[in-house]
């Protein structure tokens, strides 16, 4: 016999599934009067530091309609790089930047759209810098584990090719799938959830 | 921030996500999986400071009644139709550890299976007095509580007779991003959740026991609420001893 390492198991994920609205943002699906307001959906303040962008976008299932019952979620450094969180050692955020935002897929077009700033780079564990770029989370109804994934900048062309975590997707042409489209201020990022274009989501 | 302004920072990446305990994304019994699961590989990677970070919500955003299901969409001087129940526990991580502050959402349907949603068909009921959601943050010791009413099990189109057992759904933010999750909440006793396909997506039985709540019959108030325990619990994260530090950390 060896000590036990005892361990717990993680709770199992299940999935949203289809009225993740109710709790999530009760608002946004009219039931009033319970929150003042829904969580995550204004980001940015008049004293928030950092250029201000949009990102919008769709989630795509595998014949690609978009999902009008999906919800994301957003985690972002400040303008200078740095995160609003305790587990942040390399110096203070914006204190007018939290960070996170939480959208619904539009019941009508599916489309989610957060005002953000642009983040600025944070290194890698080997202290790399990475490249800006927005943590994205996503759940809906037929997803059975939340889906962690990445938007990266396009207007950010060198340091998008020194990105360690790019420089891992090993088929080089799935680096698009983690690259937004348009043009500062305005940037577009459809995730897809299978399919030819199909994402590259982490395990991480 | 005050909550954990004492604590000895958090830096480390978090535990691999256990895929087989976990369902896998593409579970043709839920069909609405077919279509939604990615088929390529996940691009695993041990976690960097995007994804070991997280927010920080203060329990100063709460409202009185957010975390009691019961009042907080009823009219003044009403409550909502149901059993009464109390659900408590902790939310811990994977070494056992408390997480305090932790961001808890929960949303149901009321007790006769119906959700307050535009897109609910079903033929039950609506009850004037039930909203549906509620929220609350684990204090110092990982500890929750909320106070609602039992929800009533509902069919849903997958197979032909399908229905869902009673359930509460739960939105859990832990102190990092990678511990971000959303899962569900079963009774014991119910015979239903054997037969869910949502409950089967999940291979291993220990799994789905862990999402099973405990009547708690010594926290049950009498002449009012019983109670149920449902202990949650995070991705651990690993000790920071001898991890390969970021520059300037
Ligand atoms: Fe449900």
């Amino acid at each position: 016999m060896v000590q036990a390492l005892d361990h717990l198991k993680e709770t199992a994920s299940q999935t949203a599934g289809p009225y993740v609205h109710i709790g999530l943002t009760p608002n946004f699906c009219g039931i009033g009067g319970v929150y003042d307001a829904d969580l995550g959906t204004v980001m940015v303040g008049e004293k928030t530091l950092g250029q201000r962008i949009t990102v919008s976008g769709r989630v795509l299932d595998g014949t690609g309609t978009p999902l009008k019952d999906a919800l994301v979620e957003i985690w972002q450094a400040d303008a200078a790089g740095l995160y609003n969180s305790p587990s942040e050692m390399r110096g203070s955020a914006d204190p007018a930047f939290l960070g996170w935002g939480r959208c619904p897929t539009g019941a009508e077009d599916g489309v989610f759209r957060f005002e953000t700033i642009k983040p600025g780079k944070v290194p890698f564990k080997d202290g790399r810098p990475m490249a800006p770029h927005i943590t994205f989370w996503i759940v809906a109804r037929g997803i059975n584990v939340g889906l962690h994934t990445r938007m990266y900048f396009p207007d950010e062309v060198e340091a998008n090719a020194a990105d360690p975590l790019l420089l891992r997707v090993e088929h080089r042409d799935r680096v698009a799938t983690l690259v937004a489209t348009g043009s500062a201020p305005n940037y577009i990022f459809d995730i897809h959830l299978q399919g030819e274009k199909e994402t590259v989501f982490l395990d991480i | 921030m005050s909550d954990r302004a004492n604590r000895k920072p958090e830096t480390g990446a978090f535990f691999p996500r256990d895929r087989n305990w976990h369902a896998p994304a593409l579970t043709p019994g839920y069909k609405t999986s077919v279509l939604r699961s990615p088929q390529k590989a996940l691009l695993s990677l041990d976690g960097t400071i995007s994804e070991i970070t997280g927010p920080v919500f203060g329990h100063s955003m709460l409202g009185e009644r957010d975390n009691d299901l019961i009042h907080n969409f009823a009219k003044p001087g009403e409550s909502a139709i149901g059993e009464r129940i109390i659900v408590h526990g902790r939310v811990l991580d994977e070494r056992r550890r408390p997480v305090p502050g932790a961001l808890l959402e929960f949303w149901q349907a009321n007790a006769g299976g119906r959700y307050r949603h535009k897109k609910e068909s079903y033929l039950a009921a609506l009850d004037p007095n039930f909203g549906g959601c509620g929220r609350t943050i684990t204090d110092e010791d990982g500890f929750y509580s909320l106070r609602t009413i039992k929800p009533g099990p509902y069919p849903w189109p997958n197979g032909v007779n399908d229905w869902r057992p009673a359930h509460i759904h739960f939105s859990i933010f832990g102190h990092g991003f990678a511990q971000r999750l959303i899962t569900q909440m079963y009774f014991e006793g119910d015979p239903m959740i054997w037969k869910c396909p949502i409950v089967n997506t999940i291979a291993d039985r220990r799994a789905i026991e862990q999402l099973i709540a405990p009547l708690d019959w010594a926290n049950t108030i009498p002449m009012d609420a019983r109670a149920y325990k449902f202990d949650i619990v995070l991705r651990g994260r690993r000790s920071t001893l001898f991890e390969n530090r970021m520059e300037g950390n």
